[in-house]
């Protein structure tokens, strides 16, 4: 486990290594240009809260790859789990004016969630009854959601003016906001107690023992009596639902609203910040505030030292490049005399 | 005249077994010749090595008199040897002309596949050996019969004068047999040596000229097929100097626990794999089902557990129907299972020695709370127990499974469903790739079990298991139980007649 973890972060440095190499040969300072970075991500309150406010949907799209892939599952559509769990928690918002705060929030939020679970649901129906593989419906599926969501923002919910987006959300279906005047809402809680609750499902429940064990051997767990299928469409689900609770955060915490187009790729970061995580829940959201720092300390690095922001996505990634080949750094690790990691 | 083939005292080992023990066989030009052993035997091995799959320790190769080094696939297909493994190497979505071709495509204009002389070329080819396919058909869309002849038809346009075929029958119906063996008597005509790797007695004897009977990595001898019958062969095959008997007390057999009736049920291919299995297993009673593997033996077990649907018959438990149970609710109801593979069905062999000892009985109220959660407590004291009695030999109960040697991951798997108080066990090549000490263990402790009053059904491939403690022997052939017999009152000649098919009578 400590072996895993110092890997993992030897990765990291590594890719940070190659991209002051990189920084160098174009001319800029790494040091000005890290420092920056540094600053703009963890400088003040306000840089924190942005961080945290861009590791937050990441971290639920990466415990929801996480776990699906620990039952054995590629749910690659976390994306459009995400995004039709945004419009159904906008949707409950709009519509159900007038309810008390705590419950309109509840509401909203168990819509986000049911919509992402039955966004994972059907691929887990096609696979479980016609052998349809999960990799290419939950990818198929998150087209529909992206474009059936941005037909509904685009014609029947589409709010006066320029913009396809749908009216503000009232007051009370609002998540409030921490460290403000950042974009962070409580929506970091609830993704906190995910972390701990997938952590938990995993390791202590019997769903969890079942779902690993038809992850690690599906014939092994089907003579053990475990109904492979029934634990299947489950993991799915729950993975879609977790998605598509990011996407009620999003809308309720910081849009307050649904925005044509507010995910930049939700979905797929969560799959990479998921194996950077080293596929653990709490390992996904060190992870995920990595990947919030690189985007909130990159603004501030390009403002302040004219470096180009396509150095972030250079930087990710290498990370993810390094994490990826975990024997190439073992056999660095070997070479550099550190034989006891290197095994 | 000079023999297509010669092997001179060919040895081979594999960490901890000896494969081919100074093995001497030949083959004659325009002979079909029989290669005959039960599994294990060295067969394929011994033909791998003429095919330069593997290298010999010691020995040599000579073709049509000349000494040859086969270092590899390639060298022997220059040298004219051809080999049909058991599973097809066929790229499934090209045609039967371009999987022939493959590797000596027509060209022309320099870069482009002649297709029309691709197509003439190989025609030509199957007329002559009268083989018969359609070559422009996409190879996936063929059914296995007829992906062997492509197979078959690959090796000739390579240039095998010596063709290897491996177990060619084993997949293959009936019907497609006959037309096999068609196949083959044309290639004898046209002066081609065909070496036939097989288990089967009587299709051995059906299409071979000599038959060279291996056993245990030794020659037992090279017979003609005109002089020889089943009853020899399965002598040699299967038949030891000393009859070997286990020393095991008499237990009384109790009332039927498990009982099955026309039990059928297709394999994988949508084949018919059951075809009407009747068997009675008592309580106190081991019954072992003596077959040669692909008779069903897997089809059967899955049946049993609940993994494969029958599609007609049976199967009572105690008195109560479990044939449309689920696999959890059959575990429950007191059956466990020691499977054929553990690594497919056995372990999981990235959790701990501990999640395995508790996998399937996982849900029992013993290891959980409040129905949900795990007790790791319980399962933790429960797995030092098991790992006690049944001395598993692991660092720790939070080691991998797959960190253990195989010996031990079977203890762990016999620990784990002998615990469970079964009423029946299914023990299917229980000690298969252990050795001698696991061996000993796990045969004692099914006789253990039998004498607590539990009904255990056996199988194995390996005779002398069957041998060492069943009460009773049926013999399964073809998805039929065909015989049953008392130990006492049998032989392993019988035995293995019926195993191969042999007719009881």
């Amino acid at each position: 486990m400590v072996k895993a973890v110092f890997v993992q972060i030897l990765a990291i440095l590594l890719a940070f290594v190659t991209g002051a190499i990189v920084l160098s040969l174009t001319g800029y300072s790494p040091t000005l240009a890290y420092s920056a970075m540094y600053r703009g991500a963890f400088g003040n309150m306000y840089s924190i809260g942005q961080t945290l406010a861009k590791a937050t949907p990441i971290t639920f799209t990466a415990l929801a790859f996480l776990f699906a892939f620990k039952s054995g599952l590629f749910n690659i559509g976390a994306e459009g789990q995400l995004i039709i769990g945004a419009m159904a928690s906008a949707v409950v918002g709009i519509s159900f004016n007038g309810l008390p705060a705590p419950a309109h929030i509840a509401l909203a939020l168990l819509a986000g969630a049911v919509a992402g679970g039955l966004w994972g649901f059907i691929p887990a129906f096609l696979r479980a009854k016609y052998g349809a593989h999960e990799v290419i419906t939950t990818m198929m599926l998150s087209y529909v959601a992206i474009y059936l969501t941005s037909y509904m923002v685009n014609y029947p919910l589409k709010a006066p003016g320029w913009v396809a987006q749908t009216v503000p959300i009232p007051e009370s279906a609002r998540l409030p906001r921490i460290l403000s005047p950042s974009q962070l809402s409580a929506s970091l809680y609830l993704v906190v107690l995910l972390v701990v609750l997938t952590e938990y499902v995993l390791r202590r429940t019997v769903l969890g023992f079942e779902l690993r064990a038809t992850g690690l051997n599906p014939d092994a767990a089907e003579n053990a009596g475990i109904n492979v299928n029934r634990g299947m469409i489950l993991a799915l689900v729950i993975s879609g639902a977790i998605a598509g609770l990011g996407g009620s955060g999003e809308i309720l915490g910081v849009h307050r609203r649904f925005i044509d187009g507010f995910s930049p790729g939700y979905g797929w970061d969560g799959l990479a910040v998921a194996l950077v995580g080293g596929l653990n829940p709490v390992g996904a959201f060190f992870a995920a505030i990595l990947f919030g720092a690189l985007r909130s300390g990159g603004m501030v690095m390009t403002r302040v030292t004219g470096v180009p922001l396509d150095i972030v996505f250079l930087l990710q990634a290498l990370v993810i490049l390094f994490v990826a080949a975990p024997k190439m750094i073992r056999t660095l690790l070997k070479r550099s005399g550190l034989k006891w990691l290197g095994s | 005249m000079v023999s297509a083939v010669v092997m001179r005292g060919v040895t081979k080992t594999f960490p901890g077994v000896v494969a081919n023990d100074h093995v001497d066989f030949s083959a004659e030009t325009g002979e079909i010749h029989g290669l005959l052993g039960e599994n294990g035997a060295g067969k394929t091995v011994l033909m791998s090595i003429l095919y330069g799959l593997y290298r010999f320790d010691e020995g040599a190769i000579i073709i049509d008199g000349e000494e040859v080094e086969v270092d590899s696939p390639s060298t022997a297909m220059r040298l004219g040897i051809g080999m049909v493994h058991q599973h097809f190497m066929l790229v499934p979505s090209l045609t039967v002309a371009e999987n022939i071709i493959l590797g000596r495509e027509p060209i022309k204009n320099g870069v482009f596949l002649d297709t029309e002389r691709m197509l003439r070329d190989v025609g030509e080819f199957c007329d002559k050996y009268r083989l018969d396919v359609d070559l422009e058909a996409p190879v996936h869309t063929l059914s296995v019969g007829v992906q062997q002849r492509v197979e078959i038809l690959k090796a000739l346009y390579r240039g095998a004068d010596v063709l290897i075929l491996d177990e060619p029958t084993a997949v293959l119906t009936p019907q497609e047999v006959d037309e096999l063996f068609k196949a083959i008597r044309a290639l004898r005509e046209e002066g081609k040596t065909v070496i036939f790797i097989s288990h089967k007695l009587r299709e051995v004897l059906a299409i071979c000229d000599r038959v060279t009977v291996l056993k245990k990595g030794r020659v037992v001898g090279t017979v003609d097929a005109s002089e020889t019958d089943q009853g020899r062969l399965a002598e040699m095959m299967v038949g030891r100097e000393v009859v070997y008997t286990f020393d095991k007390d008499y237990c009384e057999a109790g009332e039927p626990v498990l009982v099955v009736e026309g039990l059928e049920a297709l394999d994988d291919r949508n084949l018919q794999a059951l075809r009407g299995v009747e068997l009675e297993v008592c309580a106190s009673e081991i019954l072992g089902i003596a077959g040669v593997e692909g008779n069903g033996q897997t089809e059967l077990i899955e049946t049993l557990m609940g993994l494969r649907k029958p599609t007609a018959g049976k199967i009572l438990l105690n008195d109560s129907e479990i044939t449309t149970l689920p696999p959890g609710e059959r575990i429950r109801a007191g059956i466990s299972h020691v499977p054929e593979d553990r690594h497919k069905r056995g372990i999981v062999s990235d959790f701990s020695v501990m999640e395995n000892l508790i996998l399937g009985s996982h849900r029992n109220t013993e290891f959980t709370q409040w129905g949900q959660v795990l007790d790791l407590a319980k399962a933790s004291s429960y797995s030092d127990k098991l790992i006690e009695d049944y001395s598993i030999d692991t660092p720790s109960k939070k080691t991998l499974a797959r960190n253990l040697s195989g010996g031990n991951q079977q203890r762990l798997v016999v620990a784990r469903e002998f615990s469970r108080e079964p009423k029946l066990i299914i023990a299917a090549q229980p000690t298969r790739g252990l050795d001698v000490g696991a061996t000993e263990y796990v045969r004692r402790k099914l006789l253990e079990m039998r004498d607590q009053g539990c009904a255990v059904l056996l199988l194995s491939a390996d005779l002398d298991e069957i041998w060492a403690i069943s009460d009773r022997i049926a013999v399964i052939y073809e998805g039929r139980i065909v015989a049953t017999r008392d130990p006492k009152e049998t032989s392993e000649q019988e035995l293995g007649l019926l195993m191969a098919g042999g007719r009881d009578d």
